[in-house]
């Protein structure tokens, strides 16, 4: 059964932006869309080990700082060269001012 | 016995590096507040576009003049303006269109980047992956496929580069080749077997090209074709090579903190033009996705930890000849710039290898 974590409270990241968020040995990236959703995937990069948190969120889309990759944060779908591998994706909810995402 | 560096991708220096854990390392960067960063990565497509219509219409106008003048000497300015342009610039355009960051719109970048990569001679896909491998191992040896000068430095190789001779007789052959379908073991070792296809269909659109151009060409019974599609990359790069041999040449290999293998040189106007600000290259290398627009303010931003820039290209070539003679006897030496007192030291335990005798 997939836990529930409290990863950060709704105003620790600004809209339209990306904090790094680490757990149980693990490095996720917690998302804040224009559209004051929240998103999560895994915090590092597909392509080479560059910490997602470090990159630059665009509407719905994550750049890699590292080579520029970029992914849909919303589906994790990879945007082209160089990233050619999705990105895991997990549920998140936000209760009590907190976000939380549940971590399989 | 001193041990020669082995720059294939797949030898024994790849070996070593992935061994030592040089491959793919945490690199060294200069501490900038997120929200600081996060302004500068902005994107924006007001300023590509300026300079793209600028660029373009320079090339058409050059152009056009080649085609008026075209058999009297007045043609010379007009071949040497439209040269740089088509032979230099498209290096720097190359560039920021293959990190995305020139434009905020994607296919802005992707379309210049197309032409850039053409005008170039390069492989649209393989140069990509070969630019990203740049990044992730800066100046590694038996990783980074894009090293402009190896040691011991080859200085006739280096002085001919400015012909774009040998770039064109490395380019030229690889496109055919590709082309034909044949993928070379180092460019297997930086392309990902999925995007090997793409490869070959590029190389076939470029290759189409040049034989459209020789067959208007003999059609014609004219040069003029060739002069204007092809050619240039002879004559027009001769400005990339003198900017972009500075980037990396006479500093450290092997070592992970661009501070020690990457120069920043203050430029002219017109040369900061036609390479797109690629002149503040340690503040690139650090911060590779803040726009070439955006790098003399984060220069600003971060100088206090960076060694001085050299003040101009004659000063930082003077700086380097020395450095280059010193490693035709000993392939190790390098330059090691000082930093201010306001910067974080060098950390030697940052480095896998140790670096031998460096001038200081």
């Amino acid at each position: 059964m997939a836990d529930w974590v409290e990863a950060c409270g709704v105003d620790d990241v600004e809209e339209e932006d990306v904090i790094r968020f680490d757990h149980g040995g693990r490095t996720f990236a917690i998302y804040r869309s224009p559209d004051d959703g929240y998103f999560a995937t895994d915090g590092y990069c597909t392509h080479e080990k560059a910490h997602l948190a470090e990159g630059l969120v665009m509407d719905d889309i994550i750049e890699c700082p590292k080579h520029n990759g970029r992914f849909n944060y919303k589906t994790g779908v990879a945007r082209g060269a160089p990233v050619c591998v999705n990105l895991a994706t997990y549920p998140v909810k936000v209760e009590a001012g907190k976000v939380m995402i549940q971590i399989g | 016995m001193e041990k020669k560096r082995d720059y294939s991708l797949v030898g024994e220096s790849t070996r070593i590096a992935i061994e030592t854990g040089l491959a793919s390392a945490e690199w060294y960067h200069t501490d900038v507040p997120r929200k600081a960063m996060k302004e500068l990565m902005q994107r924006s497509d007001g300023p590509a576009i300026r300079d793209t219509i600028i660029w373009i219409s320079a090339i058409l106008g050059s152009a056009a003049g080649i085609i008026w003048f075209w058999g009297t000497w007045w043609v010379v300015p007009f071949l040497l303006v439209y040269g740089v342009l088509y032979g230099s610039s498209s290096d720097s355009r190359w560039h920021e269109c293959g990190h995305g960051t020139a434009f905020r719109t994607r296919w802005m970048n992707d379309a210049v980047y197309q032409i850039a990569s053409f005008m170039l001679m390069r492989n649209p896909v393989t140069w990509r992956w070969s630019h990203a491998r740049h990044h992730t191992d800066t100046i590694i040896v038996g990783r980074d496929a894009e090293i402009a000068v190896m040691r011991p430095p080859d200085l006739l190789r280096a002085a001919l580069a400015f012909t774009g001779i040998l770039d064109f007789r490395y380019s030229l052959p690889t496109l055919v080749r590709n082309a034909f379908g044949s993928i070379s073991p180092d460019e297997k070792s930086f392309v990902p077997e999925m995007e090997l296809h793409k490869v070959v269909t590029a190389a076939r659109w470029h290759v189409a090209i040049y034989v459209a151009t020789i067959v208007l060409a003999l059609y014609l019974r004219s040069f003029l074709p060739l002069v204007l599609i092809g050619l240039p990359r002879l004559y027009g790069s001769w400005h990339m090579v003198l900017t972009g041999l500075l980037q990396h040449i006479g500093l450290a290999d092997n070592v992970t903190d661009h501070r020690l293998n990457t120069r920043t040189v203050y430029m002219n106007p017109i040369s900061r033009f036609i390479y797109w600000n690629m002149n503040y290259h340690v503040e690139h290398h650090m911060f590779p996705m803040v726009p070439y627009h955006a790098l003399p303010r984060l220069h600003e931003l971060i100088k206090h930890d960076l060694p001085e820039p050299n003040p101009s290209m004659w000063h930082a070539y003077r700086e380097v000849w020395p450095v280059l003679l010193k490693q035709l006897q000993y392939e190790d030496y390098f330059l090691k710039r000082e930093l201010p007192p306001t910067a974080r030291p060098y950390r030697d335990e940052f480095h896998a290898l140790t670096v031998p005798a460096a001038a200081e």
